[in-house]
């Protein structure tokens, strides 16, 4: 612990970086997930290919994969997000086709009697009250990053990894436990702070 | 294609090396998988009955299933030192969230009409428990079991790290030395596993629930 606090400002730069690498990764991923999203909760045919080839994806070991990474892509921070967009796309497509089968269909034909056309009726009515659901989504992506995020280090990604990967190396329990204890403290906290925005969020639909 | 010859080379001199690391691997996930499911089905039958005892364990649970699961590993190191405990102790810590939590939502979500017809009928709570509960129960429990051993294959790759052995040691060493050939021939196998229990306990899944 005393390492921690000597080193704080050492410990907050991986700290930093681990948050930018942590939602560039999710928004890269929302980009992609959102409209995969919409189309697997529209086609049922594309639906059931886009969960079976992520959820293969999912299921591969997070080191496996950027293992199969690393020759094309190499040992740096491209990797590491390509990987972590990888892993968040099956839990944010899930939550995306989720959350659009949750809406009424009444609401979606009360738009339509009212003579929206079908892109008003996406941006209009099934986004916004897709929110809270795809808002749980981004949550679980979040720590999900947050986590594999660690394992990025090995790959020369930098991060709170970092320094557990040289607190194992160098047997120093000082920095393995500082870097423990503050990816578990920022996983934690994303945590809280997602449920919290979803409680926000939440009633308005209700 | 240089590196599927390397690969084969690699095979003709050192398939006993092999073996070895897919076995100790195998085993760090039998061996955690065997420990948690002991401890957290009957954990989770138990707290499905106590509402407040629920809350507050999977509080604690969903804390644990946050942090992640090379924070766990490294953090074994300096407790319990280095080797194949030390491994298969974290990594039934990492087990148990999933199992627990599917125990104890499968045990609640029993319908008390097939309780009360049990215990109506004269069956004692345990024979209740075991005899319509459980077989109610045990597709979600096989979700949660199978959840876990997905993500302890997983995470068994990383036991290299904290000495556990395993076919992490192929990719840690991929990486270390820039072999295309050693990151292939632990990631493939390490991806099969995974997959292979997925498919494994999908159809378990499928079977238990059409009784």
């Amino acid at each position: 612990m005393k390492y921690l606090f000597d080193n704080l400002d050492m410990v907050m730069e991986h700290f930093w970086e681990h948050l930018s690498l942590t939602f560039s990764s999710l928004g890269i991923a929302l980009c992609f997930a959102v409209p995969i999203g919409i189309l697997a909760a529209k086609y049922r045919r594309f639906n059931s290919i886009a969960t079976g080839v992520l959820g293969v994806i999912y299921t591969i070991p997070s080191l496996a994969l950027y293992a199969a990474l690393i020759p094309y892509t190499g040992l740096n921070v491209t990797t590491a997000t390509i990987g972590l967009v990888a892993y968040a796309q099956m839990i944010l497509v899930r939550n995306v086709v989720a959350a659009i089968h949750s809406i009424d269909p009444m609401t979606v034909e009360a738009a339509k009697g009212m003579g929206m056309s079908k892109w008003q009726i996406i941006t209009k009515i099934e986004l916004p009250l897709a929110v809270p659901v795809v808002l749980a989504g981004i949550r679980i992506a979040t720590v999900s990053i947050i986590s594999i995020g660690t394992v990025a280090a090995w790959i020369g990604a930098g991060g709170l990894g970092r320094l557990i990967y040289q607190g194992l190396n160098h047997d120093h329990t000082g920095k393995l436990v500082a870097g423990t204890v503050s990816i578990a403290v920022l996983a934690i906290a994303a945590d809280l702070l997602f449920r919290a925005a979803e409680r926000l969020i939440g009633p308005k639909t209700g | 294609m240089k590196v599927i010859q390397q690969i084969i080379e690699y095979f003709e001199l050192n398939t006993p090396v092999f073996l070895k690391n897919l076995e100790t691997h195998i085993e760090l996930t039998l061996v955690s998988m065997v420990t948690a499911t002991v401890i957290c089905v009957p954990l989770g039958v138990w707290i499905s009955r106590k509402a407040r005892a629920a809350a507050m364990v999977i509080n604690l649970v969903n804390i644990i299933r946050v942090i992640p699961s090379l924070a766990i590993l490294a953090l074994a190191m300096p407790i319990l030192g280095v080797g194949f405990l030390p491994a298969a102790v974290a990594l039934t810590i990492l087990a148990c969230p999933p199992i627990l939590i599917n125990t104890c939502v499968a045990f609640r979500e029993v319908s008390p009409a097939a309780r009360e017809a049990a215990l109506g009928m004269g069956m004692t709570p345990l024979q209740t428990i075991l005899k319509v509960e459980f077989p109610l129960a045990l597709p979600v429990m096989l979700a949660g079991i199978r959840t876990a051993s997905v993500e302890i294959i997983a995470s068994a790759t990383l036991a290299v790290l904290i000495g556990g052995g395993g076919l992490g040691n192929y990719i840690i060493n991929g990486i270390s030395m820039m072999s295309e050939s050693f990151l292939l021939i632990g990631a493939i196998p390490v991806a099969l596993l995974a997959i292979g229990s997925e498919v494994l306990f999908g159809a378990l899944q499928k079977k238990a629930s059409y009784q």
